[in-house]
């Protein structure tokens, strides 16, 4: 427990830096907030008007103070581009966005890590070369073609796949709210209609993003395994007629998986934030593109509330991972 | 008419019947009354007179609230309607009369007609609007500002149901600007009852609406879904047929043409201009194509600098521009071309064909004729925004010039710094896109080439002689020197050629064979008030 709050306490200074990083990188890039939303025929005085209101006529000082103090009281400010509260709208949107993400990396782990340990012990053989081209496939190919791709031929094509229309069906009303995940919210509620929408929507996205998820995961479980493998204490228990599974598994597993988890918790906060072009193609209402739309409109609040929340959800992921360690491996457990 | 007519006997029927019990709940809306529309992004306000509002904020201000007027609708073509700017029909008011010294004009309410509170509209309630429109500054002002609408006194509500414009000047622009969405009546006590002490109530209002109009927003989610339910109690036109409208935001253009031509979507907004041809040429849906009045694609050429100070060197790249490759390769034909017209303008109105098309021969002479050999280098900036269309614009002319000794280096501007660029007035060669809503001649030559250089003005155009025939037009005390100003200013615009025309866009949208009704409005969004479905 006291690690846990020592690691906490040590994320703070890494906090305030992002927090001064991104309040300054937004003022520092080129783009006019008040020009950009005084519209199109806006006179100077308007502008002038707009920059006031905005409290962007100040010293940079002091407009850092006000973001400071705000953000004391859990305040990210308003989007000017969706002239909503940036706090409300992160809230509604990161659950549509981890949902996806989590769905992406269940269906990659499960794929990846069998691949991938099949694919070390029997090194060289047809499993390990199709290891190599699923992995070098899902890197290669950028996500938004995969995306499309998989829109034309599933839905497109042959229309097994429910239009890509977002999180839910035009006409499916969404759960009550409780977790925020559709597919969790919608069984809570016994909803098993909604569950099926929602799970029907999710398939397609997900399953670009584990695509583009598999190669990582699937290339360090091989690595490894391989690397645990050709260890002494694997060679001994084989020498000692223990049998081939339980080697591999109970054994050679265990020992690799520490570089895989730590692999997943980059892959997770990677894909969260980098999953736009996906959120794009099936006009999944998640925090990426929210970002990104705001970015191109050089509206600050949302962009400085995304890269904190970003960091925040970085550090705790982190924390978790170094648990999650923990467990996997005594060794870790004694330092502390 | 017809429909009206049936209602209302309809409603008296009942009304005369006796009332043995309350009608039944009314059942929920069928798909058959229900218009799934896919768009790019959706409104970021629900009002659009607020500061800030983006351009689907206008389908709020149409759809939800009511104006004095509305323009007639007239037929376009199979399943698509237009306007009218100079002919009306009534909206909340009933009647309105001109004063006979044309200073004032007066406007007679509905009695009937109520806002989604269920309070009587009254004049009050219009006066307040209208003060809000130009006071409250931004592109509402401007936009009342272009019909003479300039303060609050010239608006009085006379009694209840009778409100008075009193006129600054006579403009021919006052009337159709109560058409557009910017001047529609709020209920002025529910959002001073809501306001937290705002005079004009700006936040209650962005999130909330408080009209008299046909739909009500049920549901608002930026970025993602608007869902509009009908207002049963809508007063101001025939009932709309469709009950129940989910307008969903896909960003990807991609996404949004899958959407369509599985059926998925009743409705597609937003298209590149490929896949609207790819679609009119399948045949299967319907492209609603209205060439946009008034506006035009075109490339600016800063004429208070060097180079482009120099007119010599603005016609001959005017001689230069390759017009019919960029009608094929960057608008895919989705356009009326506006080049290789006659020498001296013939057709008076906006947009009219100029007198150049491509001569890169002519081009190259008058070229050297300034310059004497040596090769001029200069900058062509667009609006990343619009980049489906105008890079390979930009490309096409950046090889095209290079013909002709001048090297063009192009720079794509993120969107939120372009204005800010235009408003430096520094930038050489401009591509991009206007068009006025009140489409007169005079009106887009007063924002692109009056001496008040307005943002607009993008080639900072300054000419007095000009001004005069700008001014002239606006004001024009009748129809023959109105003609003969605007000729002399058309003519003028050729022949000095800051903006080179290059052709009228066509707004297009894409909708099932089953949908009728949609009309084609200034502000280019969408009406569901008159869409019918029947699939």
């Amino acid at each position: 427990m006291r690690a846990v709050l020592l690691r906490l306490a040590g994320a703070l200074p890494t906090l305030c830096g992002v927090v001064v990083v991104t309040f300054l990188l937004t003022r520092v890039l080129p783009g006019d907030t008040a020009t950009y939303f005084a519209g199109p025929t806006a006179s100077a005085e308007s502008i002038a008007q707009i920059k006031a209101s905005l409290g962007l006529d100040r010293p940079l000082p002091e407009q850092f103070w006000r973001y400071g103090v705000a953000l004391v009281h859990g305040d990210l400010g308003m989007s000017l581009t969706t002239g909503q509260p940036v706090r409300a709208e992160i809230i509604a949107r990161l659950p549509a966005s981890a949902e996806l993400t989590l769905c992406a990396l269940i269906l990659a782990i499960g794929i990846a890590v069998p691949l991938g340990v099949a694919a070390a012990v029997r090194q060289g053989s047809w499993i390990d070369h199709i290891c190599r081209v699923v992995a070098t496939a899902g890197v290669s190919l950028p996500v938004f073609f995969t995306g499309l791709l998989l829109v034309y031929v599933f839905y497109f094509r042959l229309g097994w796949m429910p239009a890509p229309l977002g999180r839910l069906d035009a006409f499916a009303t969404p759960p009550h709210a409780v977790t925020g995940f559709f597919l969790i919210d919608a069984l809570l509620a016994r909803d098993l209609v909604t569950a099926r929408a929602a799970l029907a929507q999710i398939v397609l996205p997900a399953t670009t993003l584990a695509l583009f998820a598999l190669a990582p995961i699937a290339r360090i479980t091989r690595a490894s395994m391989l690397a645990v493998l050709g260890s002494e204490f694997i060679r001994t228990a084989r020498a000692s007629g223990l049998s081939g599974p339980t080697v591999v598994v109970t054994y050679a597993l265990r020992n690799a998986l520490l570089p895989v988890v730590t692999v997943l918790g980059m892959v997770f906060s990677f894909l969260l934030g980098a999953n736009v072009l996906v959120e794009k193609v099936f006009a999944w209402p998640g925090i990426g593109s929210y970002a990104v739309e705001a970015l191109i409109a050089s509206d600050f609040a949302p962009v400085q509330g995304f890269v904190l929340t970003m960091a925040v959800l970085y550090v705790l992921l982190n924390l978790g991972i170094d648990l999650l360690n923990r467990a996997i491996d005594p060794r870790a457990r004694r330092g502390a | 008419m017809q429909r009206r007519t049936f209602v209302k006997t309809a409603a008296s029927a009942a009304l005369a019947a006796p009332a043995i019990r309350p009608a039944a709940a009314q059942p929920a809306p069928t798909r058959n009354e229900t218009l799934i529309l896919v768009q790019e992004y959706g409104p970021n306000s629900m009002d659009m007179q607020g500061i800030g509002a983006s351009q689907p904020s206008n389908g709020v201000s149409l759809n939800c609230y009511d104006t004095l007027l509305r323009f007639k609708r007239v037929p376009y073509a199979e399943g698509i309607m237009t306007h009218d700017l100079k002919d009306y029909e009534p909206g909340l008011a009933t009647s309105w009369q001109i004063a006979s010294d044309g200073m004032s004009c007066t406007f007679k309410l509905r009695d009937d007609a109520t806002f989604h509170s269920n309070r009587p509209v009254t004049a009050k309630d219009v006066k307040w609007s209208m003060d809000r429109a130009v006071s409250i500054g931004g592109f509402a002002t401007t936009q009342m500002a272009a019909g003479s609408l300039e303060k609050p006194e010239q608006f009085v509500a006379v009694d209840d149901k009778t409100f008075r414009i009193d006129f600054v000047r006579r403009d021919k622009l006052t009337m159709p600007d109560l058409g557009v969405t910017i001047p529609f009546v709020i209920d002025s006590e529910t959002a001073i009852a809501n306001s937290g002490g705002d005079p004009w109530a700006k936040d209650y209002l962005k999130n909330n609406v408080a009209g008299s109009g046909a739909f009500k927003v049920e549901s608002w989610k930026p970025g993602t879904e608007t869902i509009y339910v009908r207002n049963d109690a809508w007063k101001c036109g025939p009932l709309p047929q469709l009950r129940r409208v989910i307008a969903r935001d896909i960003p990807s253009p991609s996404t949004r043409r899958a959407l369509i031509e599985r059926g998925d979507a009743d409705m597609s907004y937003g298209l590149p201009p490929k896949d609207f041809k790819d679609l009119a040429e399948a045949g299967k849906i319907r492209v609603a194509a209205v060439p946009v009045p008034n506006a035009i694609w075109y490339v600016a050429l800063n004429s208070a600098n060097p180079p482009f100070n120099d007119v010599r060197l603005r016609q001959a790249i005017a001689w230069a521009i390759p017009y019919e490759k960029i009608m094929t390769a960057a608008l895919f034909g989705r356009g009326v071309p506006m080049f290789g017209g006659p020498e001296k303008v013939g057709k008076i109105g906006w947009p009219v064909p100029s007198p150049y098309s491509t001569n890169i021969e002519k081009a190259k002479a008058m070229v050297a004729a300034v310059t004497g050999g040596t090769e001029i280098a200069t900058t062509l900036v667009f609006d990343a925004g619009s980049a489906t269309i105008a890079e390979p614009m930009a490309v096409l002319v950046q090889e095209s010039l290079a013909q002709i000794g001048i090297k063009v280096e192009i720079n794509k501007i993120p969107g939120a710094n372009f204005r800010g660029e235009l408003n430096k007035k520094t930038a050489p060669m401009v591509i991009n896109r206007f068009g006025g809503w009140l489409d007169w001649p005079d009106y887009f030559f007063f924002w692109n080439y009056h001496g008040r250089n307005s943002i607009f003005n993008v080639a900072s155009y300054q000419n007095k002689a000009m001004d005069a025939l700008i001014d002239g037009a606006r004001f024009a005390p009748d129809a023959a020197s109105y003609e003969q100003q605007v000729r002399g200013f058309l003519q003028m615009g050729m022949d000095e050629i800051p903006m080179i025309p290059i052709c009228q866009p066509f707004h297009d949208v894409a909708m099932q064979k089953y949908m009728s009704g949609y009309t084609y409005w200034p502000c280019r969004e969408p009406d569901f008030r008159f869409l019918v479905k029947s699939a």
